[in-house]
């Protein structure tokens, strides 16, 4: 039998070994901890040369054009909106009818070889996406569309949004899988299609999780740094032209801090000024998207 | 037919001939005939697993829906065989209606619920109307009336069910089949769907499948006892509950098994 | 033999003659079978081919990248160093970069991410403390991952003074796919019977001991899968890496934590930048290498998967 020594010492470890542990978790604080506090320290020096107002609707955005610095950055702004807009029409309409398919159609022999395929595609790297947009794409384009530059906006939100459709997919599926056989019975009951069944009983029943599908796959795609950075170009521009150059937050970040911004000078803080608005933007987007996932998750019972 | 099978008298509505269902390579009905005349109500009865209410889905094509089931032998429904080639199904299922046993309303209002089928279907008329008729006829007018626009979720289950009988009707079936439906139900409940259907004969043929033996006696006119698949007897109610030709019709009935 | 029936049953009423639908007026239906059958035929091709375009674009991705970079994969290529000539430029040392980058993070990343996992699921209280923990983990999975970059430049370039090495490049990637794999690992431990920790504290056994030996051998194989898959995310990742310091040339392959360095996608990001097309080409063909890498690496995660679950 164990003497009260080694008991004791067992005991220890145990503590020990919880202790240990609890400070592994303590990472993942201590992460979001750094972030938002590295972010917030920078900016705190960036505001101080920069006011607020002037950073929020600013329209131009040139901290690199040492003669002429402006600090708008709504350029940068309206160049990720623009690309993940045009990332969401391509992804949104086709996750879902993806999800549909797979859901609602698809026989089980089919979705099973399916399924895997439409995950390959959320795990190719971004930069050979990006390489693709360029090379590939956009020189398609410009065959429909002569005078769109090689830098445009088109290229990269179609390949995004083809990037993100599996995202749409897949969580919509979920949300589709969960709607209780019972409705669909019901309604095939009272001489309803499949189609009709599928868009007139299951996707409403589903709205909320095909909805946090959304927003949420909108909300990776403005967080989508390579992509952009590659095709997309370095012009911060504000328009809403998708033939021309324009430049996103995220390939702001990229192609300044991979140049040679001095430490501490203001184009160096510009990296973390727009680094809190894109982190800001994302994290409202994907609490929203929890929030519209939870509280309107439909009651079937 | 054997002597235990009865000829229902009047017209028939619904028949089954040589009907047998199998899932995969297990035969889950095996070559049922059966006779369902107009306007009355037939009760299905057996021990769990017996296949009536494998039976009652070959009516309205509801078999269709379960992945590897092959329907063999002929579903007649006024003269036309329902798995003849050419039948659509979803006409099938506008004109024989379908009660489930576990409510399940639409989580939509009750307006909703009751309009939905008839949307489909491309009613031309006043919905309104219509909405109204179908709650009157299914006994459940009085209770929503002034609240027809709030969700049928937040209904009692007996009113769930209730509304689910109004959603059917508002298609205009000529059939209603009715799968347990009051066995999610407390007797209050159970003993309203029991008056409703009762009423409800009238105007529509109506086949139950119920594992409440008294249920089937108050309610139906006629009976048919599955048994593993297969149709063991088939009579007029009270005959069959006083005096079964059939053992095994029987023995389920006294309760010596089931 | 008489059943005695409960309750009286009803008279029989008169059996109305069937009437003619009076109260069924089938003009009222239109229900347009043709249409609607038509309606349903072609938005089930549309969902199918729907579910088919990314595939289609996949492949023609695929096709693109083999077509272009399928020349200039050569050995050379693959044990050459980047030069300012194309024709002698290799992806050597960004192949090493990745490889020495990869191991460093799964070697942070697992014990954290799994001790996190551990902690989570079998010492942590139920209680709002937790879940907060929980949220933010979820939230972090969501942050992009330029952001993690500026917090890698930040602390390990910058506070904790690494110099752009592959350190600090390692424990960045560290941080972005802690999360996925913290979450997939509860997951794995979830699935483990509550039936099987019982049983071995009704022996004795402490909480870590249980773990030890029942909880986490049984979960291992799903850790194992979902582990490989987050670092296959890492290896694919250049932003944030952008960030921390992987210099565009790099002439010497790697030797120190702390040494300089590059990795694979960095590399295709800053051929693929160049003006000269001979420059795409490499780009193209360290895609393939890339994609190779990762093909390999998800093939092994299933492997394990199949392997393991065939065993249980």
């Amino acid at each position: 039998m164990a003497t009260d020594a080694q008991r004791k010492s067992r005991h220890r470890k145990e503590r020990a070994i919880g202790a240990l542990l609890a400070v592994f978790s303590g990472v993942s604080i201590l992460t979001t901890v750094g972030i938002v506090f590295v972010l917030i320290r920078e900016s705190i020096g960036f505001f101080a040369h920069v006011s607020p107002l002037a950073f929020l609707t600013g329209t131009k955005w040139t901290p690199l054009f040492v003669a002429d610095q402006h600090f708008g950055i709504l350029p940068l702004l309206t160049g990720s909106i623009l690309i993940s807009f045009g990332a969401a029409l391509v992804a949104l309409p086709l996750g879902l009818a993806a999800a549909l398919y797979l859901s609602e159609y698809a026989p089980d022999r089919v979705r099973r070889i399916l399924k895997p395929v439409l995950e390959i595609l959320a795990g190719v790297p971004t930069v050979v996406y990006g390489y693709f947009a360029l090379q590939f794409v956009t020189p398609l384009l410009r065959h429909v569309f002569p005078e769109m530059s090689i830098y445009n906006a088109l290229s990269p939100a179609i390949v995004m949004g083809i990037m993100i459709m599996p995202l749409v997919s897949s969580l919509s599926e979920d949300a589709m899988s969960a709607v209780p056989r019972a409705l669909r019975e019901g309604a095939y009951a009272l001489g309803a299609t499949k189609f009709e069944v599928a868009t007139r009983t299951v996707v409403p029943a589903a709205l909320s999780g095909i909805v946090a599908s959304f927003i949420l796959a909108v909300s990776r795609a403005i967080g989508e740094t390579m992509i952009v950075t590659i095709a997309a170009g370095a012009q911060a521009r504000l328009s809403l032209n998708p033939l021309e150059s324009v430049q996103t937050m995220t390939a702001y970040i990229a192609q300044t801090a991979s140049g040679e911004a001095a430490h501490g000078s203001v184009e160096y803080q510009t990296i973390f000024a727009v680094g809190l608005s894109l982190f800001a933007i994302t994290l409202l987007m994907n609490i929203v998207s929890n929030i519209v996932l939870r509280r309107y998750r439909e009651v079937y019972e | 037919m054997s002597d235990s099978i009865m000829s229902p008298p009047g017209e028939i509505e619904l028949e089954a001939r040589d009907l047998s269902v199998l899932y995969g390579d297990t035969r889950a009905l095996k070559h049922v005939s059966i006779q369902i005349p107009d306007r009355k109500v037939v009760a299905f009865i057996g021990p769990s697993g017996c296949g009536k209410s494998t039976l009652l889905r070959c009516f309205n094509r509801m078999n269709d829906l379960v992945p590897g089931a092959r329907v063999e032998g002929e579903a007649i429904f006024q003269g036309e065989n329902l798995y003849g080639d050419g039948v659509d199904a979803v006409d099938v299922r506008r004109r024989i209606g379908m009660v489930f046993q576990k409510p399940n309303p639409f989580p939509k209002s009750i307006y909703a619920n009751v309009a939905f089928g008839a949307k489909i279907n491309g009613f031309k008329g006043n919905m309104g109307d219509l909405v109204e008729k179908s709650l009157q006829q299914a006994a459940l007018w009085d209770e929503v009336k002034d609240r027809l626009e709030s969700s049928a979720l937040a209904l009692s289950g007996g009113q769930q069910q209730r509304l689910c009988i109004a959603r059917a009707l508002a298609v205009e079936p000529e059939v209603l089949l009715m799968d347990e439906p009051a066995s999610a139900l407390d007797p209050l409940a159970t003993q309203k769907i029991e008056d409703l259907i009762y009423d409800l004969k009238q105007d529509y043929t109506v086949v139950i499948v119920t594992h409440n033996m008294q249920q089937a006696a108050r309610v139906s006119d006629y009976t048919a006892f599955l048994y593993m698949g297969e149709l063991v007897e088939y009579g007029v109610t009270e005959q069959m509950f006083t005096n079964p030709a059939e053992e095994r019709t029987e023995s389920y009935i006294t309760g010596r098994f089931g | 033999m008489k059943f005695a029936l409960g309750g009286s049953p009803r008279p029989e009423a008169e059996p109305s003659p069937r009437h003619p639908a009076a109260q069924r007026d089938p003009s009222l239906f239109a229900p347009g079978r043709e249409r609607r059958a038509r309606v349903g035929r072609i938005f089930h091709v549309v969902f199918a081919l729907s579910t088919l375009v990314g595939i289609l674009v996949l492949a023609v991705l695929i096709f693109d990248i083999v077509r272009d970079g399928a020349g200039a994969l050569n050995a050379g290529f693959l044990s050459n160093m980047p030069s300012r000539l194309p024709g002698r430029a290799g992806v050597k040392p960004a192949l090493l970069g990745s490889i020495w980058v990869l191991g460093l993070t799964a070697a942070m990343a697992f014990p954290l991410g799994v001790g996190t996992a551990i902690w989570l699921e079998e010492y942590a209280p139920n209680n709002r403390f937790t879940r907060i923990i929980e949220m933010n983990i979820a939230n972090l999975a969501g942050v992009p991952s330029v952001v993690y970059g500026i917090l890698g430049l930040a602390v390990f370039v910058r506070t904790f003074s690494f110099g752009r090495s592959i350190i600090a490049a390692a424990m960045t990637l560290a941080l972005l796919i802690l999360p996925i794999i913290i979450i997939a690992s509860q997951e794995a431990i979830k699935a483990v019977p509550a039936s099987i920790r019982l049983g071995a504290y009704a022996l004795g056994a402490t909480r870590w001991e249980t773990i030890q030996h029942h909880v986490f051998p049984q979960a291992l194989p799903g850790i194992l899968t979902a582990g490989i898959l987050a670092l296959s995310r890492a290896v694919g990742e250049a932003a944030p890496l952008l960030l921390v310091g992987a210099l565009a040339y790099v002439d010497r392959t790697p030797r120190r934590l702390t040494d300089q360095f590059t990795v694979v996608p960095v590399q295709i990001y800053q051929w693929v930048s160049q003006p000269q097309p001979a420059f795409h080409e490499l780009a193209a063909a360290a895609s393939i290498v890339l994609l190779v890498l990762l093909l390999t690496m998800n093939a092994v995660a299933i492997i394990l998967r199949n392997r393991y679950s065939r065993k249980n």
